[in-house]
């Protein structure tokens, strides 16, 4: 419906190209770019009509064009992974694919022109350049930080010198740039910008240390986190994380809604780990001894 | 045009349409999608009486044509729900189906209590006992397992449920004899029946080779388990039919994704259906479902929903 700042719309494939280990999909999607910010993601259904995969999937939204010769589209980068993820990646040009955007809560942008560090692991970079530009419109000062396992892992280092004003790439098996992980030299680059806030979008184990490292250097961490999700609208309880709330009070909210982006400070943490989200003792209707 | 109205124990609804509880959750989501006064009735997340964090993730697997949750009715309790979540639904002009649990038959009567005390009370067209959850009292046995549990939490809400509003007891398919339990709550003062809840199930994550869902177990829902919806469904309106147990209405809820799949639910004796694990794939589902619904009635030359309702009890091709 209008005015609802969400769009369900058939979309249609335009373009599916390689880069590296990812695929770099168009989708005509009348509607999103209107409507969408830096950070959000897209839901899409994935097999056709009749599909035995019911679950949507989820995607940042690398970047939307209001319109154009197809009418407005939107870009994703898709690591092929599972029976969805392979699905995606396997489409051809004029693919029908069912599209629900723009979803979840986007970055917030910082009333002032203070120098920020964007931060991206693996396809994790995808929604940041986007972001560069938001900032750099506003007068901030851009650095990124691009890393991952190896080079093909890499997403647009090319695009980060264009989008950023400084630009430093790590990998864990040194095959570019830098060998080791993004948090062993955000502080340097923190340092160097006198950055007020780090953006940061990639696995959980990354927006941790990213966390830790921004405050160590007094700065404040924004992260999109990646909960395994089901609907991607906020109806199915399955996305819920531990954050707390302005009030200092833990609760298990839906990661679609509230976030993707949290900031870091109030993620618990110490809740993560292992694959597993433990519900905090002290979260709002914890699990009580003797029943719930 | 087929007139969809649809009578349940005396609530009558414009169409038979409606979502499944937990798969929705209180209206806000979906009404970006379409107006939920659209549907014949919005049903609700399981509310109950203290807020309630959940269980640990990951809370749910895909698996083919459906998938499994363990959420463990988070919620924020009744009275945040009497204060937020109703009145923003009677604004809506919804009509609305409360599902309410507690962890105790008491517990079930004190939610209901302060359902009925809410302003917004007159939005509610009926009360669905969600009696497929753990009794705390009974070594957390789920409820619509034992006859006995089952009946006490019915008697209960049913004492507290204003006259003329219909109570609903929402039953698993987990039990030896699903026509034992609807009889039992029947004859505790139900007024109608809900089936399906989910299937209790687990995922083996072939990666980890450990449990996928971090609470172990999880309830199995979505187009897999349409058949054994179908099958509870007409195994009681058979009863019924028989008259071995009381009559009353029945709502089928189970695997429904298109207008065909709840065609055979109603065919099978459903008055009503509910459309759940399907809102996830397509968000404007119940919307849709109910579109094509009325299509497949219109193509058999039904001029009412309510005639279609157990016709496939009439049309068993002799033996
Ligand atoms: C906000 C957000 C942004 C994302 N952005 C990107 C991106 O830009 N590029 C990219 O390649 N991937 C991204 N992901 C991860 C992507 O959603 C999953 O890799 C994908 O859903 C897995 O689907 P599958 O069919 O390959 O795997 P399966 O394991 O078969 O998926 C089964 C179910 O689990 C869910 N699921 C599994 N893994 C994840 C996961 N890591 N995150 C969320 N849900 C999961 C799926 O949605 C699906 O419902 C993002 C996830 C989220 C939540
Ligand atoms: C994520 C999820 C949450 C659910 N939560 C509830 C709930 O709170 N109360 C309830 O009675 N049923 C709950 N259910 C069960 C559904 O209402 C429904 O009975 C079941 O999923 C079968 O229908 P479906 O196949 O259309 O999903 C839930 C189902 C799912 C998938
Ligand atoms: S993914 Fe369904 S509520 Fe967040």
């Amino acid at each position: 419906m209008s005015g609802s700042g969400v769009v369900q719309v058939a979309g249609e494939v335009v373009a599916n190209r390689r880069v590296g280990a990812y695929h770099h999909l168009t989708i005509v999607a009348p509607g999103v770019a209107e409507l969408a910010r830096p950070g959000q993601f897209v839901a899409l259904a994935v097999g056709g009509p009749t599909s035995a995969n019911l679950l949507r999937r989820c995607f940042s939204l690398h970047k939307v064009k209001a319109s154009g010769t197809y009418g407005g589209t939107l870009d994703v980068v898709v690591a092929a992974h599972g029976p969805g993820t392979q699905w995606l990646t396997g489409l051809s040009t004029h693919d029908a694919v069912d599209v629900v955007a723009p979803l979840g809560r986007p970055f917030p942008l910082p009333a002032e022109p203070v120098p920020c560090v964007l931060v991206g692991g693996g396809y994790g970079s995808a929604p940041l350049f986007w972001l560069a530009e938001a900032l750099r419109e506003r007068g901030c000062h851009v650095e990124m930080v691009l890393g991952a396992a190896s080079e093909d892992r890499l997403f647009g280092v090319v695009e980060a010198r264009r989008s950023a004003d400084g630009v430093t790439v790590t990998t864990d098996d040194g095959s570019a740039g830098r060998r080791g992980w993004v948090s062993d030299v955000l502080g340097e680059v923190v340092d160097r910008t006198g950055a007020g806030v780090v953006y940061a979008c990639g696995p959980m184990g990354m927006l941790r240390s990213v966390t830790e490292v921004a405050q160590a250097h007094g700065a404040v961490a924004q992260v999109a986190v990646e909960e395994s999700m089901a609907c991607g609208i906020g109806v199915c309880m399955t996305c819920v994380m531990p954050v707390r709330g302005t009030d200092g009070t833990t609760r298990m909210v839906r990661s679609c809604v509230e976030g993707p982006v949290f900031r870091g400070d109030l993620v618990r943490w110490d809740a993560i780990g292992g694959g597993i989200t433990r519900v905090p003792e002290d979260a709002v209707g914890a699990p009580r001894p003797g029943g719930h | 045009m087929v007139d969809m109205s649809t009578t349940l124990a005396g609530a009558t609804l414009p169409n038979p349409v409606m979502t499944a509880s937990g798969c929705a959750a209180n209206g806000k989501e979906l009404h970006r999608f379409f107006p939920v006064s659209d549907l014949g009735a919005f049903v609700t997340k399981t509310v109950m009486r203290d807020p309630r964090s959940g269980r640990p993730t990951p809370r749910m697997a895909e698996t083919s044509s459906g998938m499994l949750n363990s959420i463990g009715l988070q919620g924020p309790g009744i009275d945040a729900f009497c204060e937020q979540d109703l009145p923003w639904l009677a604004a809506q002009g919804a009509r609305v189906l409360v599902s309410v649990a507690g962890n105790t038959a008491e517990e079930f009567g004190e939610v209901v209590q302060r359902l009925v005390a809410s302003p917004a009370w007159p939005c509610v067209v009926g009360v669905e006992a969600n009696i497929s959850c753990p009794n705390v009292a009974n070594r957390g046995l789920v409820f619509a397992c034992d006859p006995v549990s089952s009946e006490r939490v019915v008697q209960i809400v049913r004492t507290r449920v204003p006259e003329g509003v219909p109570v609903f007891a929402k039953l698993t398919p987990d039990v030896t004899d699903i026509v034992a339990i609807a009889d039992a709550v029947l004859r505790a003062g139900a007024d109608g029946l809900t089936m399906i809840n989910t299937l209790l199930g687990i995922v083996i994550d072939t990666d980890l080779l450990r449990p996928q869902l971090a609470g172990v177990t999880g309830g199995l829902s979505g187009p897999a388990v349409r058949p054994v919806a179908v099958r509870a469904v007409w195994q009681v309106t058979a009863a019924m039919r028989a008259g071995t147990i009381p009559t009353a209405p029945v709502i089928g809820v189970g695997g429904v994704r298109t207008g065909a799949d709840a065609l055979e639910l109603v065919a099978a004796g459903a008055s009503a259906v509910q459309v759940g694990t399907a809102t996830f794939n397509d968000p404007s589902a119940p919307r849709r479902v109910l579109t094509e619904l009325e299509e497949h009635l219109a193509r058999h030359g039904f001029t009412r929903f309510a005639d279609a309702v157990g016709v496939a009890h009439e049309r068993m091709a002799a033996l």
